[in-house]
């Protein structure tokens, strides 16, 4: 814009505003207070929709119409419970259910918080979990809904094929940095985890980095690569040829990694993951998937749970390289 | 009659016979004209409000952690360990890295479309640079995983995902801010201050080099603060790229080849599988506080810069 | 060497530079052009996601962010217009207007993630949305305030002042001035910025992580308390998180949402090069 058009108006302009601001200070604060008071109320009126929306929601499902169940949580399981939910509107065509991931521990809280219907999680609820759950008049109930067996996957070019929980532990903990250091060739070792707070990574950490010994005080090696997502590590394990990493066999594929076999030490077998390894309790790394709900399910979602653990359900446990439960709908990892 | 814009602010003139529509009418454009202040007044409000926020929900961290454990160089939240050291070096490294790339390459470029690109070229490239700066971070994220990574690998890092492939693309994310803010900073360098010295027989990179360069020296730097703060708030492309090792990263020449977490993408990971109330959800809002300081500092700085030097914007006449 | 030499010398190097900061960005254009549009159809484009995500479209992803560019129109458009006119129109030069552009700046500079951080204490806790459209388009639309005020801002500053005075001087009160006589001029430049706003807010991935972004629905949201799927999440969740996910899936979600948010950037460029060749002032 060309500047020799600025007129006198916007020095008027200008000058009226130096000794102006007073009298406009008052229309303003009054405005503001307006303002906030619209906010306040508008947020006061769209919280009791909400509570009268979630209540008449809590009718509706227990009548048993198509309200879609909640179900949150576990990024271990949300394919699997993905799988299901579609899989169930074949069975059952006026049920919706509503699957999100986020984390075991994200699932969980929103139980508690009465914002899901079913959590899912890849580790028992803690104790301090439950007493909060309790504590707002909640009878939380667990449902093992399938074994996940943990593979320990490395670059098929990689010459490894067998470790044991000790060396895995070296390895991961950081105190082994080279391959030959567990038999393998002179490069540098690139560990490969899921973040931090997935279920995961502490199952792994608990049962491997600690060898099942609550009191050691080992940890991860800060160099680990944390993948937001199981996916990221099989990509990273896929394309680099001196990485190792752990994932849910339902994630691995045998035609693009190594899966490694396992030992639990001295003379004891070394036993490659797979569903059979990991039914019969074999395969040292396996952990139990959980559905969990707030008081013990009735209507719609006792069904789709025990649907859930019928031979259908267990079948698409199968199908998407998860463990199915051993013996029928009770049966859980040893 | 002549309204003056004062007037308009302050009750009718006595002189003016009320009249009920005017007045009706004027109360109107009174409250309309409240509602324009507000909407001016809300902006530094709503500054206000997020720092709150994040100080509210960061609190508890503040309180409970002690600071030594903050300093400290482990991140490994589920165990306690609140080190944001490796998170800050970590986001350091990356935005160093994008920053030795991106400002070389913005300033020529802003340099070649300023004032060597005729003007043909620069209508078919400036819209190419928007449009870079409209391309989504998770996008550039997922290109970055999926081809720039492997060729990473390549020159001799232990994995793909490492600082410099952050770097590389928050240097292009970058970019646009640095071209456009020192083209504009060249831009304003009057025309006089060229003529003078093409006049005493220096030549067009002479005249650049000695002339225009250093006149523009403080729009430039603008343009370099704002790029920085661009990097270091970037998110997506970031956490899919740099391998997020809560490694502090070992100095050296393999820096740039180390896998590293920033602070951005530490709050992005985490949170989503967070305990709503716990220490480690409200220490990812103090990692939220400690980023809105640093883009803050960087951003008022730049905004003084750009009152101090009467802004890039305004086009250079003597 | 030659002054003339070290001359050309500089000139083949900076357009060597050129080249160097363009060619990428069409490179990566390309590359994303090259390997989705084999995917991109109507069908992948109106049917929901089938088989975990692995096959069917992005229909609920794509309705997901457009529900969402909206509700961020509404958030921003009345504060964002407002906040500009105050500026161009109101402000004096005093510590009030130094604040509020300050506070503009500021806005500007925040990193998306920590709008994700505020959405998440301000509108899904303490306000309990929950995780909803509302929160998401609040947070979005917070983040996009300042390109819409400093672009419409730039729009009503450029209408000549003449025009002004001359309603002014007809009797025109301030706000009819403006209302009739500056904002129809600064329209066009108005609707840059709020098309481009709007375009990196539907881009955005960080801050409706934890606002609004549902992994998998398998219904339409049907108010604005619920979840929705997002494209740029949807792109987040299917290149990252799904095993088994076939790349022409990735690379057709990758394009539709660079083709979305491109065709914004783009509309808006042309617009205001248009509008700059027919200003007759």
């Amino acid at each position: 814009m060309p500047f020799d058009l600025q007129s006198p108006v916007r020095t008027i302009q200008a000058a009226a505003d130096v000794p102006g601001p007073r009298p406009r200070r008052a229309p303003v604060g009054r405005a503001v207070a307006v303002a906030l008071a619209v906010v306040l109320s508008a947020a006061a009126l769209s919280t009791a929709g909400c509570r009268s929306g979630s209540g008449d929601a809590a009718d509706a499902q227990a009548a048993g119409t198509g309200r879609a169940i909640q179900n949150k949580g576990s990024d271990t399981l949300v394919n699997l419970a993905l799988a299901w939910a579609e899989a169930y509107r074949g069975v059952a065509p006026d049920v919706s259910i509503a699957v999100t991931g986020g984390g075991s521990g994200t699932g969980i809280a929103a139980l508690v918080n009465g914002t899901v219907d079913i959590a899912n999680a890849s580790r028992e609820m803690k104790d301090e979990e439950m007493a909060e759950a309790r504590a707002k008049g909640m009878d939380p109930q667990e449902f093992v809904v399938a074994i996940d067996a943990l593979a320990v996957v490395v670059h098929p070019s990689n010459p490894v094929d067998r470790l044991t929980v000790d060396q895995l532990a070296d390895l991961f903990s950081g105190r082994a940095t080279n391959w030959r250091d567990v038999g393998g060739r002179d490069a540098p070792v690139v560990l490969v985890s899921r973040e931090t707070n997935s279920g995961t990574h502490v199952y792994f950490l608990e049962e491997v980095v600690r060898k099942g010994d609550a009191d050691n005080p080992d940890i991860f090696a800060p160099q680990t690569l944390l993948m937001p997502s199981s996916v990221g590590i099989t990509s990273e394990v896929q394309r680099n040829p001196n990485a190792i990493g752990y994932d849910g066999l339902g994630y691995v594929n045998p035609a693009h990694e190594k899966l490694v076999a396992v030992g639990r030490g001295g003379s004891a077998p070394y036993v490659v993951p797979s569903v059979a390894s990991g039914a019969d309790g074999s395969y040292p790394i396996a952990r139990n998937l959980y559905m969990y709900t707030a008081h013990p399910p009735t209507g719609a979602i006792a069904a789709y749970l025990d649907w859930v653990r019928g031979p259908h359900g267990q079948r698409i446990v199968a199908d998407l390289g998860f463990v199915p439960l051993p013996n029928g709908p009770d049966g859980a990892a040893p | 009659m002549t309204a003056t814009p004062a007037e308009s602010a302050v009750p009718p003139e006595p002189t003016a016979p009320p009249r009920a529509a005017r007045s009706s009418r004027l109360l109107a454009e009174r409250v309309i004209e409240a509602a324009i202040a507000l909407a001016g007044v809300s902006t530094v409000v709503i500054v206000a409000l997020i720092f709150l926020f994040l100080l509210r929900e960061s609190t508890a961290a503040f309180l409970d952690v002690p600071l030594r454990q903050l300093m400290g160089t482990r991140w490994y939240p589920i165990e306690g360990l609140f080190g944001f050291l490796p998170l800050i070096a970590g986001s350091l490294v990356v935005t160093i890295g994008a920053v030795v790339i991106a400002v070389p390459l913005g300033l020529i470029t802003a340099i070649y479309l300023g004032e060597i690109a005729p003007p043909s070229q620069r209508e078919v490239l400036k819209p190419i640079i928007e449009v870079l700066a409209g391309i989504p971070s998770i996008v550039l994220g997922f290109v970055g995983w999926v081809a720039l990574a492997p060729l990473v690998q390549q020159l001799g890092a232990t994995t793909g995902l490492t600082a410099l492939t952050g770097s590389l693309i928050l240097a292009y994310m970058a970019l646009p801010t640095i071209i456009s803010i020192s083209e504009d900073a060249l831009y304003a360098v009057p025309k006089a201050y060229r003529d003078g010295a093409l006049a005493i027989g220096a030549t067009q990179w002479q005249t650049i080099w000695r002339v225009v360069l250093p006149a523009a020296r403080s729009g430039i730097v603008i343009a370099v603060m704002l790029g920085i703060g661009r990097a270091i708030g970037e998110t997506m492309a970031v956490m899919m790229v740099t391998g997020n090792a809560a490694n502090i990263p070992a100095l050296g020449p393999g820096l740039f080849l180390q896998p590293v977490r920033t602070m951005t993408a530490t709050i992005a990971a985490e949170m989503g599988e967070v305990q709503r109330g716990s220490l480690h959800y409200s220490t990812l809002f103090a990692i939220g506080v400690v980023l809105f300081v640093i883009t803050f500092g960087i951003n008022y700085v730049a905004g003084r810069l750009i009152g101090a030097s009467g802004g890039p914007r305004r086009r250079g006449q003597l | 060497m030659t002054r003339q030499q070290s001359h050309t010398l500089a000139v083949r190097a900076i357009t060597a530079v050129s080249v160097l900061v363009i060619v990428p960005i069409l490179l990566v254009i390309g590359y994303v052009v090259a390997h989705g549009i084999g995917t991109v159809d109507w069908t992948f484009l109106t049917q929901p996601p089938r088989d975990g995500m692995r096959a069917g479209g992005i229909m609920p992803a794509l309705l997901g962010t457009l529900v969402l560019a909206a509700g961020t129109a509404v958030v921003t458009l009345p504060a964002g217009i407002g906040a500009a006119i105050f500026l161009a129109e109101y402000a004096g030069d005093n510590r009030m207007t130094r604040a509020v552009r300050l506070a503009i700046v500021n806005l500007a500079g925040i990193p998306s993630i920590v709008y994700g951080l505020f959405g998440l204490g301000a509108f899904v806790l303490f306000l309990r949305f929950g995780t909803s459209i509302v929160a998401g388009a609040l947070t979005l639309g917070i983040m996009t305030l300042p390109v819409v005020i400093s672009t419409a801002e730039e729009a009503i500053r450029a209408v000549p002042d003449q025009f002004r005075t001359v309603s002014l001087s007809l009797g025109a009160t301030r706000w009819q001035t403006i209302r009739h006589h500056v904002l129809p001029h600064a329209l066009p430049g108005i609707l840059t910025g709020i098309i481009l706003g709007l375009g990196r807010a539907a881009g955005e991935t960080a801050p409706i992580l934890f606002t609004v972004a549902a992994f998998y629905l398998p219904e339409l949201p049907r108010s604005i308390f619920d979840q929705t799927m997002a494209l740029p999440y949807h792109l987040y969740v299917i290149s990252t998180q799904v095993p088994g996910m076939p790349l022409g899936m990735q690379y057709g979600t990758a394009l539709v949402l660079l083709l979305l948010v491109l065709s914004m950037t783009l509309s808006a460029t042309l617009i205001r090069t248009r509008m700059r060749r027919r200003r007759e002032w």
